[in-house]
């Protein structure tokens, strides 16, 4: 049995299997409509999280599968105390596999290890997302039509972004990458990226204030909201906000083909006259989520590919 | 140069990172050390290092846990004196894994509120502990 806590969990290859299987399932959804009938997947939400359990729902839904569970910890048992690890305990006896979306950190990893049934970590708090980074990796092969030698620009808050951490160290594991990491001084990456991560692996990155200039050499822009809530002063917000809006004229300075990924919810930092222009790819990716989340359903659950008779990967040994 | 006498009988704890030692000092819980004499120099000119910590422990040192050590600070000697000559010197060693000896601080970890749960943390590339659950750094507090 395996589960998905991390990225890392999976190797490169298992990832790119399941971008395979994810990539057939989205030419084809209606030949996977039954691969999951009499499943049960548990989606356990301790914070509300409307799209992705509702992602997590229509994936297993698609597949012809049932789904439990609640959508916020008040009407969870985790209201009257119960551990994580007992409430996994019990879900095991009635689902197939469970989504655990939870504010504090480590809390899928802690369900993990007493669970009989396959983990999926839905969020856990500002730690790790990994099916979000799954679908961001899928939208870049999409629109690119490959994951290597590519330079992909962070845009915002890359200190807190947890979907920006994720993505690097996933693509990190890929030949060729250059990012340009594009932060405000106060929400530059934390240091641990660039020591543990970009600078061991010999990966060419830049840090830079400056989006415009940057846009012009970027195969993919990710942008990320500049929460307010991470500045002490109002003024230092309102002009650093400000300094990363993506406009249609600041879009004007990037190449033609290159993509602008978000994974939402956006406030400012993407005008609405940006989602016109053939780049936006920020709706695809949710589309594209429920596809890679339809692919590793099947995948934890051991079930076969109709296309090809296969699992994606083996998940048993 | 501030100078402590010599030691006859302890340890010298040495190569601490400078503004640490007052952390590893209540972490290794020399307060309770009521028959020993414990000095804590700070901000100790270094050529290694330009700054660093020391404690000087003279007594009976038999209870300490000097494990713990290699873990808090990796970077630290311990040197073992007896009647006046160093009869050791000893670079603690960093174990893979740790299981409920350090906790993890961080209060968004789901060790703040589940009950019963190990605090365990895993040696990272870079000599670094983090807690296997919410992956923050371990720190001694200065």
């Amino acid at each position: 049995m395996r589960h998905l806590i991390d990225p890392a969990d999976f190797t490169l290859d298992e990832t790119l299997r399941l971008m395979d299987l994810a990539d057939r399932i989205h030419d084809d959804p209606s030949a996977y409509k039954d691969v999951a009938y009499r499943k049960r997947l548990a989606t356990l939400f301790y914070e509300p999280s409307t799209r992705t359990r509702l992602s997590f729902e229509a994936a297993m839904l698609n597949l012809g599968g049932q789904v439990i569970g609640f959508p916020d910890a008040r009407v969870s048992s985790a209201s009257k105390g119960e551990t994580v690890a007992d409430t996994i305990r019990i879900i095991s006896c009635y689902a197939d596999i469970a989504a655990m979306r939870h504010p504090k950190e480590g809390a899928p990893l802690r369900a993990a290890r007493y669970s009989r049934i396959p983990v999926i970590n839905a969020g856990d708090g500002g730690h790790s997302h990994p099916t979000q980074t799954l679908l961001d990796m899928m939208t870049i092969r999409r629109r690119k039509g490959r994951l290597d030698n590519l330079t992909i620009g962070f845009c915002g808050d890359l200190k807190f972004g947890r979907t920006v951490h994720s993505l690097i160290k996933s693509l990190s594991r890929l030949p060729g990458m250059r990012f340009v990491l594009i932060s405000p001084e106060e929400l530059r990456v934390p240091d641990y990226i660039i020591s543990e991560i970009l600078a061991p692996n010999g990966i060419d990155y830049v840090e830079t204030r400056n989006l415009e200039e940057s846009l012009p050499e970027l195969d993919i822009l990710y942008m990320t909201r500049v929460q307010q809530e991470r500045f002490f002063n109002e003024e230092d917000y309102i002009r650093l906000k400000n300094s990363y809006i993506l406009t249609k004229d600041k879009l004007a300075l990037a190449p033609a083909d290159m993509a602008v990924l978000h994974p939402l919810p956006r406030v400012n930092e993407i005008t609405l006259d940006v989602d016109d222009d053939p780049r936006a790819a920020y709706f695809e990716q949710a589309q594209n989520g429920v596809y890679m989340r339809m692919a590793l359903i099947m995948t934890l659950l051991g079930l076969a590919d109709p296309k090809t008779g296969e699992v994606a990967f083996d998940v048993n040994g | 140069m501030l100078t402590v006498d010599e030691i006859l009988n302890g340890v010298v704890i040495d190569h601490i990172t400078a503004g640490t030692g007052l952390g590893l000092y209540h972490m290794m819980e020399l307060e309770k050390l009521h028959d020993a004499s414990v000095a804590l120099l700070q901000n100790v000119r270094s050529q290694k290092s330009g700054k660093k910590d020391i404690i000087k422990i003279e007594g009976d040192v038999s209870k300490l846990n000097f494990d713990i050590l290699g873990y808090l600070d990796p970077k630290i000697t311990i040197t073992v004196i007896e009647n006046g000559h160093i009869v050791n010197k000893i670079r603690p060693k960093q174990p893979q894994r740790l299981v409920n000896v350090i906790k993890c601080t961080n209060p968004r970890c789901v060790t703040s509120i589940e009950e019963g749960c190990d605090h365990i943390f895993t040696l990272t590339p870079s000599g670094r502990y983090r807690c296997v659950y919410c992956e923050q750094e371990f720190r001694v507090k200065p």
